[in-house]
């Protein structure tokens, strides 16, 4: 699908900065006339992106990069979001799925923000090494299973 | 900036409803369970949650309401949110929130059942 069309947004990597962020990407999603409830899937998405690229990255340049894309093929098709950092990234594979009756027993209660990323979100896409991590997400303008119907 | 979160309390007759108005981040969970021990403290058992004023939460946010969550277990009380958007009921239920706590549309039902 190609690029209809993009924002480029560079904030400081401080807290809520994710709401500057997810303003910008709900008023790309409203003009592309996504549906309310799935405009509000996107602002909690990119507030998780965010808000862990802040706890987390420890990003040299101190600051979060955001693309904001509008993909399709001749038409608005769906939504795409990149959260960037340029921080230490993370091993993947360490990453622990978080479980509610855990968590009400431990002393840790947070980890969640990945689990309701792809929970809100039609694809997720994580691209992590030495020099930062990606969160890309997409939100199809429709939800898939209505798509057709 | 975001402005903080602002409570209200409405104390009744064997339940107390805490209507938020704002985003519920660290700050604001961080407001709501001190809210929620005072109450506890004065002796509520039934605690409900209307988050009708609240577009906005973050996973530090709910991670703070679990918490409220583990205590209502552990003293045996009672905690129910109503009015939340879509978006936010879909969050809990993401989370596994709605096994451990009661989820209504709207207030009546909700009162009707933490007094019930």
């Amino acid at each position: 699908m190609a690029v209809l069309k993009e924002v480029e947004l560079t904030l400081n990597l401080a807290p809520e900065m994710e709401v500057e962020a997810c303003e910008k990407a709900c008023a790309v999603a409203e003009f592309m006339a996504m549906s309310p409830d799935r405009v509000d899937e996107v602002r909690m998405a990119v507030i998780e992106a965010c808000i862990n690229a802040i706890e987390h990255s420890s990003a040299e340049d101190g600051h979060l990069h955001i693309h904001i894309a509008v993909v399709g093929d001749g038409k608005p098709e769906a939504l795409q979001v990149t959260v960037r950092d340029q921080g230490v990234g993370f091993d993947p594979e360490k990453l622990v799925q978080p479980k509610i009756e855990e968590k009400l027993k431990a002393q840790r209660k947070r980890g969640w923000g990945l689990k309701i990323i792809e929970g809100l979100m039609d694809q997720v896409r994580i691209e992590t090494g030495a020099d930062g991590t990606a969160v890309i997400m997409c939100k199809k303008l429709v939800e898939p299973r209505s798509a057709s119907g | 900036m975001t402005e903080s979160l602002k409570l209200t309390v409405d104390k009744r007759d064997g339940v107390a409803v805490v209507y938020t108005d704002g985003y519920i981040n660290n700050q604001g969970g961080e407001e709501i369970a001190k809210v929620a021990y005072d109450l506890l403290d004065e002796g509520y058992r039934a605690l409900l949650l209307n988050l009708a004023g609240t577009k906005i939460v973050n996973s530090i946010g709910i991670s703070i309401l679990i918490e409220i969550i583990e205590k209502m277990i552990e003293v045996e009380g009672k905690l129910a949110f109503c009015n939340l958007t879509p978006t936010i009921d879909k969050t809990f239920h993401i989370m596994g929130l709605a096994q451990y706590t009661s989820i209504f549309e709207d207030e009546t039902e909700a009162v009707t059942h933490l007094t019930g």
